[in-house]
Order: C-alpha cells, then sequence, then structure tokens
C-alpha cells in the first residue's frame, strides 16, 4: 500500500519532498512509510535523503495542564468571585503542587491579592497556557517566546523528527520484482527460475559455520608422526603400561638411585600398587652390580644400591621405560637390528603452567644395531626432523644419565629468528645396553622430544 | 640442569677475552653449556621483590646465568667454566693437582669415633694452604658450597661441607656422635651458646637452616666435629661454629666434608680443593689430611689421582662415525681436560691412554671419553650417515588429509571415471569445447571419448544415477584431471583436484561456502578483503555452468583456485536432474 502509493506517485512526480506530510496527506503511519523507504532505497528503486526537524511535545506535566487547565487558572477559579477565601482553605481545595505553582504564577500575572486572605484583583482570566499547550499537541507552530516561556516551565521538551524525501532511483520500476533468496524446487518444477531476480549475495561474510565433527589436532599430529615412523622403517611399540616400575623406568637405564629425577617432587610414585611383584633377578643382580663397582669397563657410581628404591612403582616419566623393557627382550634372543618408535603419555609430577605440563606425549625413536655411529645419529634426526619441516639443525652437547655422547637438538626457528630447543637424544650408555646381555658392538642411538611442544 | 651465575665482565678477564653475547653463547653451545639469562644484581633483586621500575643498566654489573650440566660439578663455579674453556680454547694447559709434601708426622689428623656410624658414618679433610682471597673469589667460594649443597649432596643428605680458618684451631681433630644436650657452641652468625637440642629448635624457624634439620633430628647421637682444644667446628649438617669462620683475611682454610656416601664426599672435596688450590701461593697444590678411624684403618685425603682408561682409538672412531688419527685424538681429549697419549695395542692398532683428572668424576666408561672427543671434534662436524627411508608423495599426503577433512564436515566420497564423453565437458555444462582437453582416438563408447578436463561431469553424473536416492546428498571427490601443457615432454600433465556437491531441496549454497570456509581453516589460510594477497576472499563470478548471480569464485593469496555455485538448471537437466545443486572445484 504505502510501497504502491511511492512508486506510484514517482511515476508521475519528480520527489516527495517530505515522508511525514506524504504520510499525513494518505492516513499512512509515518513509521510504516519509513521501512518502505528504507526497504526500496536498498534495492535502489528510490533515492532517499534524511530530512530532519526539531518539534515539540508535551511534558507529563504539560500533558496534564492541556487537559486540566494551568495552575493559575484552577487557582484563580478557585478563589470566590466576590470576597476573599482564607489562604488555609485555598490551600484545601487544590492539589498542592498546582497550589504552589498556581500562587506564584497567578500572583505574578496580579490576578489575585496574596495575603492571609486571598482575593481576586481581576473578575476574568483567559488560560493562555493550556491554550498554547493543546497548539503544540496538535503539531501548530509557536513563537519563539512562547516557546520559551513554556520550555522554562518545563512543559514542553524538543524531540527531533526524522523524514525522508525521495526521487527515483537507479533501479526505478512502477512496481517492485520481490528478490529470491534461494532457488527452489518449486522453483525448477515450475520454470519460473528463469524470471527470478535473486537477492545478491553478500561475500564480505564468511559461510555458515560447519556442521560436522573434529579430529583432535594433537592426535592429528600424532597421526602424521607415526607415518613418518612407519615410512623410515620403524615399528610401534606397545607403551599401554603406564604404572611402571623404578626398576625399568630408571635403574635399568644406569640413572643412579640418587638423581633428582627420582625425588617425589619430579616423579609420580604410587600408592597402590605401591611396589612391583616381581623383576627378572639374575638381570636386576647386574644392573646393581654396574651401578655399585661398574664392570664392562665402567668405574660405576661407587654408591650403595637399594632394591626397594628398585621396586618403587610410579607413573612412569618416559616411554624410555618401555624401549628398557623391549631392549632386554631383544638381548634374549640372536641379536636382530631393529627400529621402534612409541608417542604416548608421560607423567611428571609439575604443576601446570605455560611451559610445564603434568603429563605429555613423549615421540621416542631408537635404532639399534651393530656399528652405529654418532653420524647415524644426526643422520636419522635430520631426515626425522626434516620431515616435520625442520631442515636447519644443530646439535649441542648434553647431560643423560643413560645416553653418552647426548646431544640435544636444536633448529632454526624462522618465525622467532632463533635456535629453539626441540629435542633430546644420544647413544645408549653401555652400562646399559651391556647389563642387558646386548653384544658388546651393538650400539643404540635413540631421541626423543614432546608431541606438545 | 644446575644454573650458575657469574659476573660477566670477572668471567671475561679469567678467560682473558671479551666476547659479544652471540660469540659467548656460540662458544657455550660447542662446549655443552648455555648462556640461560643475562641480567644485572640488581633486576635480580627487583624481580624477587616485585619490583617494576627500571635501573640504570649501565651501572649495573652484567650477570650471566650459565646452564652447565648436572653431572659437571666442576663447572659450579666460575673458576671452573673459565678453566674448562680457557682449556678448550687451547689457552691453558690442564693443571697438574698435586698433595703438598707434608711427612705423616707432622699431617693434620682427623680421629673418628665409632658412634659415627649410626648417624653419618664418612668424613673426608683437606686444607688449602696460603690462599688469597678477594672479595669475589670468597663469594664464589661460599656460592660453590651451595651449588654443591643443593646437587651433588642432595640438599646435605648424602654430604655436607664445612669450611674453618685453620689458623683459629688446633688439631688434631676428631669426628663424634654426642647426645645433642652434650654439645654446646656458639654457631655461625650468633653470638651466644646454644645446646645442640636448643640448637634445633631455634633453628626451626630459620627458612634456610630448617629444611636440613630432619636429617639428624631423630637420631638420638648428632654428628659433631671436634679440635684438640674441645672448639666445635660443625654441627653436620646442620651449622658451623662461630670461632673458626672464614673470613676475607683467612690464609689456610680446613675444609671437611661428613657424609653418608663416601664416593660422593670425595667427588665433593676434590672439586673445591681442585677449583679453589688456583689462589693458593703454590697454585695446585693442596695439603692432605689424614682421617683415621678408630679401629686402625686410615686415609689420606684428598686422593687426586688421575683414573687410568685404556680406551680403542677404533671403538672412538667407530662409535662416532670419524676416522680421525691418535694425535687428533690426543689433543682433542686435552681441550676437554683429560690427559691423553697414545699408545700401541698391536696389530697396529692405538690405544688412547687416559688419565682421568680428580676434576672429571663423570667420567665413568670409555663412552664418556668417546663422548669428549666428539665434543671437542664438534658435534656439527661430525658427517652425518642417511639411514635407508621412503618418503611420501606430498601431493597424496596433503590429498588424504584434505578428503578425511570433508569426510568429517559430511560429505561421503565418490570415486568416478576419468574418461567421460566430450559434450559431458562442454555443451552438457553450457560451455564451448575446452581446447586443453586430452581427446581419445579410439574410444569404444561415446562414454569414453576424452579426459575430464573437471571433475563436474563426473560428481553431476553421481546425482543423475541415484535419482532415488533420499535427499539431501552431500558428496565430494578428490581425483586428477589432465590438461594439455606444452611444458611436459608428452604434452599433456595431470592436476589434482576437489569437488563438492549438495543436493537437496533448497540450493544449499551456505553448506557449500562453510566448506570453502573449513578447507581455508585447515590449511591455515585466513580470510581476507577482496583485493588483499595474505588469505582468501570470495567474489561474483561469472561461469556458465552457474546459475547467473547465485555463483563465487574463490581467490587464495591473489591466485584464482575454484568456483561455487548453484548449477545452471539447464546444466541440471542435461544430467537428467529435477534436483538442484552446487558445484565447487577447487
Amino acid at each position: 500500500m504505502a510501497e504502491e502509493a511511492i512508486l506510484g506517485y514517482l511515476e508521475k512526480n519528480e520527489q516527495i519532498s517530505d515522508s511525514g506530510n506524504f504520510a499525513a496527506e494518505r492516513g499512512f503511519d509515518h513509521n510504516d512509510v519509513v521501512n518502505v523507504i528504507k526497504s526500496l532505497h536498498g534495492f535502489r528503486y528510490i533515492d532517499a535523503q534524511d530530512i530532519k526537524r526539531e518539534t515539540w511535545v508535551l511534558t507529563g506535566e504539560g500533558k496534564k495542564y492541556a487537559a486540566e487547565g494551568s495552575p493559575e487558572v484552577q487557582l484563580f477559579l478557585a478563589v470566590p468571585a466576590e470576597g476573599s477565601i482564607s489562604k488555609d482553605e485555598l490551600q484545601k481545595k487544590l492539589d498542592p503542587a498546582v497550589f504552589k505553582i498556581g500562587c506564584s504564577q497567578a500572583g505574578k500575572n496580579k490576578w489575585v491579592e496574596m495575603g492571609k486572605q486571598v482575593s481576586r484583583k481581576v473578575q476574568n482570566v483567559e488560560d493562555k497556557v493550556k491554550d498554547l499547550l493543546l497548539q503544540v499537541q496538535n503539531g501548530h507552530a509557536l513563537s519563539k517566546e512562547e516557546i520559551s516561556s513554556l520550555k522554562a516551565r518545563k512543559l514542553i521538551v524538543p524531540q527531533t523528527w526524522k523524514g525522508y524525501s525521495v526521487r527515483k532511483g537507479p533501479n526505478y520500476a512502477p512496481k517492485r520484482k520481490k528478490a529470491a533468496t534461494d532457488l527452489t524446487r518449486e522453483n525448477l518444477q515450475k520454470g519460473d527460475w528463469k524470471e527470478l531476480e535473486f537477492k545478491e549475495y553478500n561475500f564480505n561474510a564468511k559461510g555458515q559455520p560447519a556442521e560436522g565433527g573434529h579430529l583432535h589436532p594433537l592426535l592429528k599430529v600424532r597421526k602424521q608422526l607415526k607415518d613418518i615412523f612407519l615410512q623410515m622403517g620403524f615399528e610401534e611399540m606397545p607403551t599401554n603400561n603406564f604404572v611402571e616400575s623404578s626398576f625399568w623406568n630408571f635403574d635399568a637405564l644406569f640413572q643412579p638411585q640418587q638423581h633428582p629425577a627420582r625425588d617425589s617432587h619430579d616423579t609420580f610414585f604410587l600408592e597402590e600398587p605401591s611396589t612391583t611383584r616381581e623383576l627378572p633377578e639374575d638381570y636386576v643382580e647386574r644392573v646393581k652390580r654396574v651401578h655399585e663397582s661398574g664392570g664392562y669397563g665402567s668405574r660405576g657410581y661407587g654408591y650403595e644400591w637399594k632394591r626397594e628404591e628398585a621396586n618403587k612403582n610410579l607413573l612412569r616419566t618416559h616411554t624410555t621405560a618401555v624401549s628398557s623393557r623391549m631392549l632386554k627382550a631383544l638381548a634374549e634372543k640372536p641379536f636382530a637390528p631393529k627400529k621402534y618408535f612409541s608417542i604416548d603419555r608421560v607423567f611428571r609430577n609439575e604443576a601446570v603452567d605455560r611451559t610445564h605440563l603434568a603429563e605429555f606425549h613423549q615421540i621416542e625413536g631408537l635404532v639399534c644395531d651393530r656399528g652405529l655411529t654418532l653420524g647415524d645419529l644426526i643422520g636419522v634426526l635430520h631426515d626425522f626432523f626434516s620431515r616435520l619441516g625442520m631442515s636447519k639443525l644443530r646439535f649441542k652437547p648434553a647431560y643423560n644419565p643413560y645416553t653418552e655422547p647426548s646431544m640435544e637438538i636444536f633448529s632454526y626457528h624462522e618465525g622467532f629468528g632463533k635456535w629453539v630447543e626441540v629435542g633430546n637424544s644420544g647413544m645408549f650408555r653401555p652400562e646399559m645396553l651391556l647389563p642387558m646381555g646386548l653384544p658388546e658392538d651393538v650400539h643404540v642411538i635413540a631421541w626423543g622430544l614432546s608431541l606438545e611442544r | 640442569m644446575p644454573t650458575v651465575s657469574v659476573g660477566r665482565d670477572r668471567l671475561f678477564a679469567a678467560l682473558g677475552k671479551s666476547y659479544t653475547k652471540e660469540e659467548f653463547e656460540d662458544l657455550c653451545f660447542c662446549f655443552g653449556i648455555e648462556l640461560d639469562d643475562v641480567t644485572t644484581e640488581k633486576a635480580i633483586i627487583r624481580k624477587e621483590k616485585h619490583l617494576d621500575e627500571e635501573g640504570d643498566e649501565n651501572d649495573e654489573e652484567v650477570i650471566y646465568k650459565i646452564e652447565v650440566p648436572a653431572n659437571r660439578y666442576d663447572l659450579l663455579c666460575l673458576e671452573g667454566i673459565a678453566q674448562a674453556l680457557r682449556v678448550f680454547n687451547k689457552q691453558q694447559e690442564i693443571p697438574k693437582y698435586t698433595l703438598s709434601d707434608v711427612s705423616k708426622d707432622s699431617m693434620l689428623q682427623m680421629h673418628v669415633k665409632p658412634e659415627t656410624s649410626s648417624i653419618r658414618p664418612y668424613v673426608v679433610c683437606a686444607v688449602l694452604r696460603d690462599i688469597s682471597f678477594d672479595e669475589a673469589s670468597y663469594n664464589s667460594f661460599i656460592d660453590l658450597q651451595d651449588k654443591l649443597h643443593q646437587n651433588i649432596c642432595r640438599r646435605r643428605t648424602l654430604v655436607a661441607i664445612g669450611t674453618h680458618d685453620l689458623d683459629t684451631l688446633q688439631g688434631p681433630f676428631t669426628y663424634e656422635a654426642l647426645p645433642p644436650s652434650h654439645i654446646n657452641f656458639v654457631p655461625l652468625k650468633q653470638t651466644r651458646d646454644f645446646t645442640a637440642d636448643e640448637l634445633m629448635e631455634f633453628y626451626k624457624s630459620d627458612l634456610k637452616l630448617k629444611k636440613y634439620l630432619h636429617i639428624i633430628e631423630n637420631s638420638p647421637l648428632y654428628p659433631v666435629l671436634y679440635d684438640q682444644n674441645r672448639t666445635v667446628l660443625s654441627l653436620p649438617p646442620i651449622i658451623n661454629g662461630a670461632h673458626s669462620a672464614i673470613t676475607l683475611k683467612t690464609k689456610n682454610v680446613f675444609i671437611e666434608c661428613t657424609a653418608t656416601d663416601l664416593t660422593k664426599a670425595k667427588i665433593v672435596l676434590n672439586t673445591m680443593v681442585t677449583i679453589f688450590s688456583e689462589y693458593c701461593k703454590r697454585k695446585y697444590q693442596v695439603e692432605p689430611v689424614e682421617v683415621v678411624y678408630a679401629d686402625g684403618r686410615s686415609y689420606v685425603y684428598p686422593d687426586l689421582s688421575a683414573y687410568n682408561m685404556e680406551v680403542s682409538l677404533s671403538y672412538i672412531n667407530h662409535t662416532i662415525g670419524v676416522s680421525l688419527e691418535a694425535e687428533e685424538v690426543t689433543s682433542l681429549l686435552n681441550r676437554m681436560q683429560l690427559h691423553a697419549e697414545r699408545s700401541a695395542s698391536g696389530n697396529n692398532q692405538w690405544n688412547i691412554n687416559v688419565l682421568v683428572p680428580p676434576t672429571r668424576s663423570d667420567v665413568l666408561h670409555p663412552c664418556d671419553v668417546m663422548e669428549d672427543v666428539a665434543i671437542a671434534y664438534g658435534y656439527n662436524n661430525i658427517p652425518k650417515r642417511k639411514p635407508a627411508s621412503v618418503k611420501p608423495l606430498a601431493l597424496n599426503e596433503f590429498s588424504d588429509l584434505m578428503r578425511l577433512e570433508i569426510a568429517m564436515n559430511g560429505f561421503t566420497e565418490v570415486l568416478t571415471w576419468i574418461l567421460c564423453s566430450s559434450k559431458e565437458i562442454s555443451t552438457m555444462l553450457n560451455r564451448q569445447t575446452d581446447e586443453s582437453t586430452a581427446v581419445v582416438g579410439n574410444p569404444r563408447t561415446s562414454d569414453f571419448e576424452v579426459v575430464r578436463t573437471t571433475l563436474m561431469p563426473g560428481i553431476l553424473k553421481t546425482i543423475g544415477h541415484n535419482k532415488d536416492h533420499p535427499k539431501p546428498i552431500k558428496i565430494y571427490e578428490v581425483g586428477d584431471v589432465v590438461l594439455l601443457d606444452e611444458k611436459k615432454d608428452v604434452g599433456a600433465s595431470c592436476r589434482r583436484r576437489l569437488a563438492a556437491l549438495y543436493c537437496g531441496a533448497n540450493s544449499g549454497f551456505e553448506l557449500i561456502h562453510c566448506l570453502v570456509d573449513r578447507i581455508m581453516e585447515v590449511i591455515g589460510t585466513p580470510f581476507v578483503p577482496v583485493g588483499d594477497d595474505t588469505g582468501y576472499y570470495i567474489q561474483r563470478s561469472d561461469e556458465p555452468e552457474f546459475l547467473p548471480g547465485r555463483q563465487a569464485s574463490i581467490t587464495h593469496k591473489g591466485k584464482h583456485v575454484g568456483t561455487f555455485g548453484i548449477v545452471h538448471p539447464e546444466v541440471m537437466s542435461s544430467f537428467e536432474q529435477s534436483l538442484k545443486n552446487i558445484s565447487y572445484v577447487d
């Protein structure tokens, strides 16, 4: 209706100069007209220019006086035409606010004589305030003085009125074609798709959010690392044993019993099951000897090795605990070279913060073969890390109780512009391998890193 | 790993050379220590007190915090680090540590009472004669004890060190274990005397000392050291006596280490005396002390003898993966403070005869010697030996990752023919015949006339052949198309493409749009405004196979990579579908 009226009017006329007048003349609600104008403007059927007007509206007080008359007139009428009335009695006849304002205004207008007794000074008064208020209510313009007198008494407030002036737009048509938002089965069946005009897509916004599920990013990376190991010919170790004995986690690795890592503030020891039930006794004996007095060419650590320490159960602090079991098993058969890997959870008694986790995934790779050298380790690390996108590596001498030599692996981080430690590596010590029963010329090179890092 | 704080300027003075931070970091890296932090004394204090204001850094002494390996106790102070680096840089010969020539009769003695065996059975001692401290070296001497206590001594449980001004004492000394109430002395930093049980109570509120009380607290006897005049030297492992406290002016230092682990006690004593004998009048000389047990056993400490190790040259070469001559190996070992000489082992083979000095308690096995050769040679100079392995094809790896991602967004994978009829890639797609199409010369049927140039016909045919399948249908394909290519010897090459299609009662345009977004998200490309070459953006396109105004092109880092839109109804009908769908090609 409003839309048809606007488009129809513009077909014959140059412009609609004031949407307010246009609405009023045709009996439309101005808000409805504004909505239609905005929509037609959006589709460029018309061009709309903002117009603003300052108008005045009555306050609550103003509305009241417009209906009931101004307080001064109410007061005047309460005073008898002849004689006088006591002020107290007059007050009782009127609303307190009306009485207060009425007294001052009627006094100012010299309509009444104020004292203990109140009497009229003139016989007839005109309620000019009420008349003015009614004019404002009906949208008539007032003079500047009239406005300011009403404004001063807080009977009217300004209000900004917004409307439009409207001309034909570039897409003007006497009748709007409704733009389709989508192509439907119905359109195809009816064949009316040819006539359809589509609402333009907004490609500055992204599409709606996807509904599909996702895999965990860390486990996606785990899968990629697993693929890398498999491509490099490594076999996965069974690491589904979080509970481990100190023996396999530490002692078998030639890690002395007073080593700080074996403190309770670094390792989670178990209350239940608190100790391991069995260990391979002859091997335990060889491990004890190598810790206490060495052998296999070593001086040993020269301390009293305690079985109770080795029996303590813990949550494994590294997957190397599994490696030590695997290497021991390997030593029991005629020697065959092996490449092993694992990616699984390990536990450290750490307060969790930005750079520390109490549990994380350790990635470990090891190669066990005759005649392996540090050059092999460096080579395999280059191969492994280049597959992760780190081709610039260098190695720093480091200390690990169970590897010698030990190398920290640093990779150049282009983003940070510096060398960043990415892992640790080394050759397992003879004091670890020989008590297991591996042949003397068998070397084991190994490295580890964290999946989370 | 332990961290040692040293004054940079003092360190450089000791090294006889100034380094830039980067040069010094490099030297550390090669040697196997790490410059962890650069700070100043005042900055450390500010940090402790959580103060924010910046000091004038230029006025303050720069402190290097250096991380050292946990088994290198000889590197726990500036003197040790400086000496190791000087030798590593060939600026200094390896020091030869000797015991001063004292006759057995004039040697100081420490008598050990049998009761000590129940609480802390071992003691080892030594004397540094004619030492001259300055403030820095004195502080370093105190700090080293603290570092040793925290590391190898396992917070004094295994070993506790006491250092004394020998000139205030008179030997022979005794090491005893007595009931606490019988021990009475003025402890360090106090002015009145305490009995040992009072002292234990007193230190319960001492932040630094209370953590050591448990070591002896529950024992009926406490270990204690006396001199000849019953002056208490120390109540190990808690506190020394005030009487024999050392000062900057102390000339002769008596060092005692009481222990529950004799091996570690010897290492600790050796570390202390070897490092600080540098400041003695007779450099690198230490005066021994005889420790006499009640049963008549007697030992002279410190034991500065070198440990002899024979390591075969071939073991070193074969384990590192190098072929060094014996002379090279010995000179490399000298840089790591290990005396080494070659010796013949027969069969034209060389052995390396290594003398491990008392400072290098970390050398347990020939593998430790081998490591030192590798470090001095330089880990980063060792030739790498590449293992046999295979590498996957990056293109297929990427395709497989994409296939998984799209399936996870609810699309089902289809596998369609590579060959198709020529009209399926032209007129049926509202297109002209593509000039870069590879054409089959002898097709048996019209279904196999050309090699596809787009995945669209296959995926549309799939819908056409499955008209009765309940809607909506969401399918995708990742596969190769062939385009003529002059750069190839044969004149044509494969291109990997991705297509996804939605078919339902409405167009599903938003679903395909969201798939585009998701793919860009997983490959790490941000959504950017049109014209920005750092990510991807989407613009209106005008392709004949899609409905006009219902289609868009995808630009990835400035390059057009694909189009998506509502398939043109005429195209749909060519493929025998009465439903609408969208295709997207990457």
